[in-house]
């Protein structure tokens, strides 16, 4: 049998694999947040509840409405986004120019409210959700088994996240953003409507929370409490990748699934601190974080 | 005499009577450690304008080393609170140095993923009792001298530090250290421009205030006899944030305030709605930051310098 450092070559693909759809995950959510903090500059607390959101609006598409796997991975999204502008409208919007630590603290206590909803109204044993028709089996690649499912998870969190960073760094949409984040007043002078922008950036990072929640249906069990451990991680990674960039966010979370994935294999206790350890080493050699600026 | 004295002997009374006119003591003494526990906080964010989003871990950790120690390894109470204070001093001295590297949001951040380092270790560490937490705590006496088996001497007990550390505070606050830290949170450039070493006035705040939050926490441990997850958890993070805002951060009597009006909702409020109280919370946060950043004992106060 084939080894690697000492471990069964399959076990060690295995985990890795698994880690990387588990970074697939981290890198969608980091990038939403990272879109959110650059032109808003809130820390969005609420992050891992729009993902929860996201998979309880696929469930209940599936279950209660007959929408299937494929429609639901764009309709969550945008009901979800939608979700997120009204709550920009009602409520963020009312924080703009106050300490960022507000706009923290109120996105936390709308995660509470979000996630309390959920469990009262799906209870809390959690929910699983079929794995699509066309996705199901493996592929076989001689020296592992590689399940279609989370093949699909890599691929569209790659193209999905590469599509993001094209938008943001390459179209007129983008560059407007980007002006909006270095001087908003500036940009409204030239007639651009920022409050619209805003609340569309905002509906925008929190839908792609969404579209994560809907792909990791199939993989984890939904529960309210699906995304309330989960943003956590992710806060742990926008700080080692730092805040402001958005190729940063991506390439972060995908390596820290990685060495999640690897940790799990080398040793098991520590899976679930390493990407905290990684932070803490970080903040001591690089305090803004492997690609920030200050 | 001023008002304020006179106000202060009001409570104090009120406070001395409470286990003659019959509120049930136990949960007077849960609210008065986590009235200890919001004091501590304020101590970093109001006071020196820090965000800790990792509080409980120093709650938690310090409730878990008091809690074993009177459990597994028969330590009196006293001698085991003064360890479970140590052991958030110590875990507040690491948390601090780190996160101290960072401002503001990210400060709030780090402190949050390192207190959710510590909640793991709690949950997978042989000693913590995983799931089920530390059950059984003795409340033992107090120095050999005063039994704390009975709710009403325990109560006097906690009574008396919840004065202690509430004079504490005021005095650390009122001292020179205190205004240093008062400046900081105004302008931190400037307080560097005075010459301050502000890195260090950070850390020694942050390091004060875990360690008061670990006696909270240690205290806690005894009052109720155990300890479990919950008090090292995120949502314990949350909570001790909600009841300082809510009752005005930045104000000596606010945190105290705000712990007693969180602690009451939660007891009275779970028998009526159940799962909901979640929800309810959720939406005191949300209102608390939009309507009345103050909080309700800032709001007064503005109230009273208006007139």
């Amino acid at each position: 049998m084939t080894t690697i450092f000492g471990y069964p070559l399959v076990v060690v693909l295995g985990q890795l694999v698994l880690g990387l759809v588990n970074g697939s995950f981290y890198a969608l959510l980091s990038l939403g947040l990272a879109v959110i903090f650059g032109l808003m500059r809130v820390v969005n607390f609420a992050h891992g509840a729009f993902y929860a959101l996201g998979a309880y609006a696929a469930l209940v598409g599936l279950n209660v409405l007959g929408v299937g796997y494929w429609p639901a991975l764009l309709l969550a999204p945008l009901v979800v986004g939608a979700l997120g502008v009204v709550a920009e409208r009602l409520l963020l919007r009312r924080l703009h120019g106050l300490d960022p630590l507000y706009g923290l603290l109120l996105t936390f206590g709308l995660a509470l409210a979000i996630e309390g909803t959920l469990h009262q109204v799906f209870g809390s044993s959690g929910e699983s959700y079929p794995v699509p028709e066309a996705l199901r089996g493996v592929f076989n690649l001689g020296f592992m088994i590689l399940p279609r499912y989370r093949a699909w998870v890599i691929v569209v969190s790659l193209v999905v996240c590469f599509g993001t960073w094209f938008v943001i760094e390459r179209t007129r949409l983008g560059a407007t953003l980007r002006a909006a984040t270095e001087n908003a007043p500036l940009l409204q002078a030239f007639g651009v409507n920022v409050p619209v922008l805003v609340a569309a950036t905002y509906g925008g990072g929190v839908a792609l929370a969404a579209f994560a929640g809907v792909l990791s249906a199939p993989v984890i069990l939904v529960s309210s409490q699906m995304g309330s451990a989960l943003v956590i991680v992710v806060f742990a990674v926008v700080v080692i990748g730092g805040m402001g960039s958005i190729l940063g966010a991506v390439v972060s979370g995908l390596l820290l699934g990685l060495v999640e994935g690897f940790t799990k294999v080398i040793y098991p206790e520590a899976s679930n601190i390493v990407v905290f350890v990684i932070m803490a080493l970080v903040l001591i050699v690089r305090p803004h974080g492997l690609f920030g600026r200050e | 005499m001023r008002p304020a004295t006179i106000g202060y002997g009001l409570a104090l009374a009120a406070a001395l009577a409470v286990p003659a006119v019959g509120v049930y003591p136990v949960f007077m003494m849960k609210l008065l450690c986590f009235a200890m526990f919001a004091c501590a906080f304020n101590l970093l964010l109001g006071f020196t304008g820090m965000l800790s989003f990792g509080h409980a871990a120093f709650f938690g950790a310090a409730a878990y080393a008091t809690g074993w120690l009177a459990t597994a390894r028969g330590w009196g109470t006293l001698p085991a609170l003064g360890a479970g204070v140590v052991v958030a001093a110590t875990l507040g001295t690491a948390v601090g140095a780190l996160a101290i590297r960072r401002r503001g949001i990210y400060f709030a951040m780090i402190t949050m993923a390192l207190a959710q380092l510590v909640y793991f270790v709690c949950l997978e560490a042989p000693f913590t009792g995983g799931e089920n937490g530390l059950q059984g705590v003795p409340r033992g006496s107090l120095a050999g001298l005063v039994p704390l088996r009975s709710d009403v001497a325990m109560y006097y007990v906690v009574l008396g530090a919840f004065v202690g550390m509430y004079l504490l505070i005021r005095r650390i606050v009122h001292s020179p250290f205190g205004q240093v830290l008062k400046a900081i949170r105004e302008n931190e450039a400037r307080a560097v421009s005075l010459g301050y070493e502000i890195d260090r006035y950070k850390l020694l705040a942050f390091v004060l205030s875990a360690t008061l939050s670990g006696f909270a926490g240690a205290l806690k441990a005894v009052v109720l006899g155990f300890v479990t997850l919950s008090d090292v958890l995120q949502a314990n993070s949350g909570e001790v944030i909600l009841m300082t805002l809510l009752g005005g951060t930045g104000t000596f009597l606010g945190p105290a305030v705000g712990a007693g009006l969180v602690v009451t909702l939660q007891e009275y409020l779970s028998d009526l709605v159940g799962g909901w109280v979640t929800v309810i919370i959720g939406a005191v946060f949300v209102a608390c930051v939009l309507l009345f950043r103050r909080g309700i004992v800032g709001e007064l106060l503005a109230l009273r310098a208006r007139r």
